[in-house]
């Protein structure tokens, strides 16, 4: 599904600011594989997902979705192949369209656009109906700007939009980390739903810790730019957040540096 | 007083014309989130092309066309020069607008062209204002153009492409996200507004009966005012698209009705154009004045409410 050959990227080489986001990395995800993404700050997380990507080249190496060499691909026209939700709800909607418009953005991810209409009827229905398994009540807002929602509306309508094509690839940034814990619950298992209904094959980058062992059949944990553990199945299941803790000092040889992450468990 | 009255149809009318400039103003400003200031200098353009067009002997409607495309043309480099040479937007159209001040010389071979309304058949003239068949109306003729060009922008920005261009305009992270090639979109909306100027500007020379080289400066102040002046008036009311885009339009013609008025006041003329910057420059204050020194604090509220 997905293979990533020996990328790695520098942000502003050559400066004293120079950081080594990510070293040669490599991973290979299977069909249906959903993998949490677990690491402290600066560990490469987020930059490994854009990678995927495409929000900038990489360095070196080479990326793979369903065999097919993305690497040269620019980000629009990966989108075609990958669903994302990022950490802040502001940038996954369109914040001056409707929810309907933004969804029907969404329906023609990866097809040629051209001057038909940016809307059909027959979509709507289609709409209201996903939005309604939602609970929030927004199948009554088809035409609502999505500037009036609040965050954790946002984040759900924008996984919907991931996901409403079947993207090859579902990349979730810290979906739930800006939103208020109840709803980050909620989100989390819309996620969790929508990923196996669909069997997606899924990267979950999350700071909980609780999270990264429930969700999921996979379980990376990365620092300084390297996937320093890799766990799956039942292994996976049993581990408790010490186990993390202990992998990770074992692993890098220092204390686990995330406050948030701290704290959140 | 009769004076004014007599002044208003006048400024009606171009206020009209302006309108139409504002609207591309509108769609650089509003929907691509883009200050372009190219326009100063295709508004010269379209009156340069028009009217040695039809001093060549072209039709008019033939001129204005040309006219349109040669603005598209320039909405293109300044499209590429933002996307393709990744040079900030409001720089690329001052350089746009600098080179177009060459080109705008070029194609007259001076710096002003005047276009006899008796020889030659305009489309709209300060002269065709009253005592004229009312299909020659100058206001009638620009309305009835200023309500087409609402009706097509209205249906394109339905359209995928529309849709896909004002995505960019509002999120270009998540257009991307969503397969928009944004480079693509922000070059086509360029190319657009810069088409409705030049348009703007093509019936603006034939109007006042002559193009020249300083027609266009200070254009994007003008249209800047009509897109501010039309959502103060109107922004409450009018929520669709293109009734928004019709607000933009009363916009312009409000503008030069209140210009009207002030240079009957007796203001001198001199200071209009410092006069308007003023104004835009309050106006387009007010938001940020708003959020810092008006904004109610938020109530806190209570649980997990989403």
């Amino acid at each position: 599904m997905l293979e990533i050959i020996g990328i790695s990227k520098t942000f502003n080489a050559g400066t004293v600011n120079e950081k080594r986001a990510i070293v040669d990395l490599n991973l290979t995800l299977k069909d249906g594989d959903f993998v949490t993404v677990i690491g402290g700050n600066g560990a490469g997380k987020s930059t490994m997902l854009n990678a995927i990507a495409g929000v900038w080249p990489v360095d070196t190496g080479k990326i793979l979705i369903d065999g097919r060499d993305v690497t040269k691909l620019s980000e629009h026209q990966r989108a075609k192949f990958l669903g994302r939700v990022f950490q802040d709800p502001m940038n996954g909607t369109a914040a001056t369209m409707g929810i309907e418009e933004n969804l029907a953005l969404a329906l023609r991810r990866g097809k040629r656009r051209t001057l038909g209409p940016g809307i059909r009827n027959d979509e709507r229905e289609t709409y209201r109906r996903m939005l309604s398994r939602l609970g929030l009540g927004l199948e009554t807002r088809l035409t609502s700007k999505v500037g009036l929602l609040s965050g954790g509306q946002r984040q759900a309508l924008t996984l919907l939009m991931a996901t409403l094509v079947g993207p090859k690839l579902l990349l979730l940034d810290e979906h739930t980390a800006a939103l208020d814990p109840k709803t980050a619950k909620k989100v989390l298992e819309l996620t969790d739903e929508i990923i196996g209904e669909q069997g997606l094959t899924a990267l979950m980058v999350t700071h909980n810790m609780k999270d990264a062992i429930q969700y999921g059949n996979r379980l990376i944990m990365m620092h300084e730019g390297r996937i320093i553990y890799d766990v799956e199945g039942e292994e996976k299941k049993g581990l408790s957040v010490e186990d993390l803790l202990k992998k990770f000092g074992e692993a890098s040889g220092e204390e686990f540096a995330n406050d948030r992450m701290m704290l959140a468990n | 007083m009769a004076g004014l009255l007599n002044a208003l149809p006048g400024a009606a009318a171009q206020g009209l014309i302006w309108g139409i400039m504002a609207i591309g103003v509108y769609i650089t400003f509003r929907v691509l989130d883009i200050a372009d200031l190219t326009v100063d200098g295709s508004l010269g353009t379209g009156g340069a092309v028009c009217i040695m067009m039809m001093l060549g002997g072209y039709n008019v409607w033939v001129s204005m066309a040309v006219a349109t495309l040669a603005g598209m043309c320039a909405g293109l480099v300044t499209g590429i020069l933002h996307t393709f040479m990744g040079i900030p937007a409001i720089l690329s159209g001052i350089l746009t607008q600098l080179g177009l001040y060459s080109i705008n010389l070029k194609i007259m071979g001076k710096a002003n062209q005047a276009i006899n309304v008796d020889k030659y058949s305009l489309l709209v003239s300060l002269r065709y204002i009253r005592g004229v068949a009312l299909q020659k109306n100058t206001i009638l003729v620009v309305a009835v153009l200023l309500v087409i060009l609402i009706a097509i922008l209205y249906w394109f920005f339905g359209t995928e492409i529309g849709c896909s261009l004002r995505a960019t305009g509002c999120n270009d992270k998540m257009a991307r996200a969503q397969g928009i090639n944004t480079d693509f979109a922000r070059v086509l909306g360029l190319m657009i507004s810069n088409g409705l100027v030049t348009f703007s500007g093509a019936l603006l020379s034939q109007y006042q009966g002559f193009a020249d080289i300083n027609m266009g400066r200070g254009a994007i102040v003008i249209g800047l005012a009509a897109v501010i002046i039309g959502e103060a008036i109107f922004g409450r009311i009018f929520h669709n698209f293109a009734l928004r885009l019709l607000s933009v339009g009363f916009g312009a013609i409000i503008y030069y009705l209140v210009l009207q008025f002030v240079i009957w006041l007796g203001v001198d003329t001199d200071l209009l154009k410092l006069l308007s910057a003023v104004v835009v420059a309050i106006f387009l204050a007010i938001p940020t004045w708003k959020a810092r020194y008006f904004s109610k604090p938020v109530p806190v509220k209570k649980g997990g409410e989403n």
